[in-house]
């Protein structure tokens, strides 16, 4: 049967693989570029000197911008595998009625569908996860230099790691179910779109900060790459407001336009340092909530695990929705 | 046996009824013809046999008492659907491959036999040959399983005479040489006068005729004689349709027994079974239905499997 998929759903797989070559073309290019700039940064010693920090921040300024503009766009990786080749499976059958001829041959529908599904499910989760290894090593330079975005950063969390591969198979398993609740084509294939869309936004947003619960410090130092939740300046047990913060900074002519950005005035002393410590020498105390970079991994399993147990339960309503179907 | 049995069957779709209260046993060994006019409910009762929808109400069993749907029916009845669906961008050697995967009996030799016959190039795509060559494809993957029924839904809508012609032949010789019993539903009931052998005539969702056609056709006969004599005449008979010109009057009348006495000034003759269908299906409430049929033990029609 796996012949079978093959050629039927070979147009679609062309596509994927079109894609991801795509893709990984522009990668490699655009990192080996990267890796080349890079061996100045790792060649640089002491690390920690004045110099060096100015070569660091001198790389990620030239790439950090093309980086998250390319990390962005693959985002959308997932989502059109979902809805080009998850969508048509099934609603292409009820479209064209073929669906009067493979459910009355022999095997039955079951086996048939499992058949489909699963040499294409495979497929796709194997090629976004070959394909995640890539874009790690990609942006691996652009965090190893510091860059304050780390690997937890939305864009940057679920296109590595196992997360890629989890969101591709969610957006198939997606596709596959609004292929046999729609049976329309084109519908399922904007159906699986927008609900992939919906489900990704919403798990990085209010899902994936909470799968483990989140440090809270005073230290305006947070390490570089964590994920920062919530930073707020707090004063005799309240928070404090905008107004008292520039009530107080009003002393030396710095106005704070937002909690975390300062703008000196004509009057402002010269050896002032940060605005921070002057709020924390005078009363202030700034709460940080965040969660730190060496969570990656762990996020990545829970994730990677909650939507591995979506997709199958998406793949099992479909068989069911088959089996029980009626003209 | 039975190929189809039918008891009580109904389906309904939202508020309608497509079919209602259908009750059948067409035996195996023969070609039926499921005649009616459209939406009598022809493609449904096919479907509710091969097991593509399932029954608001009653039992359908094939192959002599197995639920429609199961996989021993599956595997011994092939469908045809109407329109014939196919692959449109697999070739005929793709299909073979693909029916030979799906299937457990799959005769190779015998369909690239038959395409080759025909003059069905194999690396052609299915979207690309004519109405005539996939019916011709379509049929020739059904016939390859080697099925015990063969089910078609209105394969000829799209023939031309000659092709129609073509199909036909296949399928009698399928008879002939395999022992298939047929299912065929269609419209073009002349060309079926003289290959089919049982009638199913369903209108309006119900069962109004079924029987062997030399048994309805033995027991139908068309008087012709004077208007004026036909009103006294229709009612000591068993008047099916009675139609009425300036001078002539021809009824349709259901005989008792072979032996009875045609009225003086009228003259009797055989019907067609063209005749007997459009009379019966301008009767609607006339019916003609077989005694009461073996009740074989069955288990209710659940989900396909």
């Amino acid at each position: 049967m796996g012949w079978v998929t093959w050629r039927q759903h070979r147009l679609a797989l062309a596509g994927i693989a079109a894609l991801f070559g795509v893709a990984s073309t522009y990668l490699l290019i655009t990192g080996l570029q990267m890796y080349r700039d890079y061996a100045a940064v790792t060649a640089c010693s002491p690390a920690t000197s004045d110099i060096c920090h100015r070569v660091a921040n001198d790389f990620l300024t030239t790439y950090v911008r093309g980086v998250g503009i390319t990390l962005a766009l693959l985002q959308t990786i997932p989502a059109l595998i979902g809805a080009f080749v998850g969508g048509p499976l099934l609603a292409r059958e009820f479209e064209t009625g073929t669906f009067r001829y493979a459910w009355t041959q022999g095997f039955g529908r079951t086996r048939w569908l499992v058949a489909k599904l699963t040499p294409l499910a495979i497929a796709v989760t194997v090629a976004a996860g070959a394909f995640s290894l890539l874009v790690s090593w990609y942006i691996d330079p652009v965090i190893g230099a510091g860059d304050n975005d780390g690997r937890l950063y939305p864009t940057v969390f679920d296109l590595s790691g196992v997360a890629l591969a989890a969101w591709t198979l969610a957006a198939f398993a997606i596709g596959v179910l609004a292929g046999v609740l729609i049976r329309r084509v084109i519908p399922a294939m904007f159906a699986t779109l927008a609900a992939w869309g919906g489900l990704a936004f919403v798990a990085g947003m209010f899902l994936r900060p909470h799968y483990a619960a989140p440090l809270v410090t005073t230290d305006p130092s947070i390490p570089t790459g964590a994920l920062v939740m919530n930073q707020g300046w707090f004063t005799g047990g309240q928070p404090a407001s905008l107004d008292m913060i520039n009530h107080t900074l009003g002393a030396v002519d710095v106005r704070a336009i937002t909690p975390g950005l300062f703008q000196p005035g004509p009057a402002t002393p010269a050896n002032l340092g940060d605005p921070v410590q002057y709020l924390i020498r005078h009363g202030y105390t700034q709460l940080t909530t965040y969660q730190p970079p060496g969570r990656f991994w762990p996020f990545q399993w829970i994730e990677g695990g909650w939507l591995l147990a979506l997709s199958l339960l998406l793949i099992a309503m479909t068989v069911w929705l088959v089996r029980r179907r009626a003209t | 046996m039975n190929v189809i049995e039918a008891q009580r069957l109904g389906k309904c779709y939202g508020a309608s009824w497509a079919l209602r209260e259908c009750t059948l046993a067409i035996p195996a060994g023969h070609m039926a013809a499921l005649v009616g006019p459209n939406g009598a409910g022809k493609t449904t009762l096919l479907n509710l046999a091969v097991g593509l929808a399932v029954p608001t109400g009653g039992i359908v069993t094939v192959l002599g008492g197995w639920p429609a749907g199961s996989p021993t029916a599956l595997d011994g009845i092939a469908f045809v659907a109407q329109d014939t669906p196919l692959y449109k961008n697999l070739s005929a050697a793709d299909m073979l491959h693909m029916t030979r995967n799906l299937n457990r009996r799959f005769d190779d030799a015998y369909a690239k036999a038959r395409l080759g016959e025909l003059g069905i190039p194999l690396q052609r795509r299915a979207g690309k040959m004519s109405g005539g060559q996939q019916a011709q494809l379509a049929l020739t993957l059904a016939l390859a399983r080697h099925p015990r029924l063969l089910v078609l839904d209105e394969p000829m809508a799209m023939l031309d005479p000659l092709a129609r012609h073509d199909f036909m032949a296949t399928v009698m010789t399928a008879m002939a040489d395999d022992g298939v019993s047929v299912l065929l539903s269609t419209h073009v009931l002349a060309e079926l006068e003289r290959v089919a052998d049982y009638l199913v005539l369903l209108s309006s969702g119900s069962v109004q005729v079924a029987g062997e056609v030399d048994d309805l056709l033995a027991r139908h006969r068309v008087l012709t004689g004077p208007a004026t004599e036909a009103g006294s005449c229709a009612e000591r008979l068993n008047v099916v349709h009675a139609r009425r010109g300036e001078t002539q009057a021809h009824l349709l009348v259901r005989t008792c027994g072979v032996t009875d006495p045609v009225p003086q000034g009228w003259e009797a003759h055989p019907v067609s079974l063209e005749e007997l269908t459009l009379a019966y299906l301008r009767e609607p409430s006339a019916a003609v239905l077989p005694g009461p049929t073996r009740a074989a033990v069955v288990e209710p029609a659940g989900v396909p499997r």
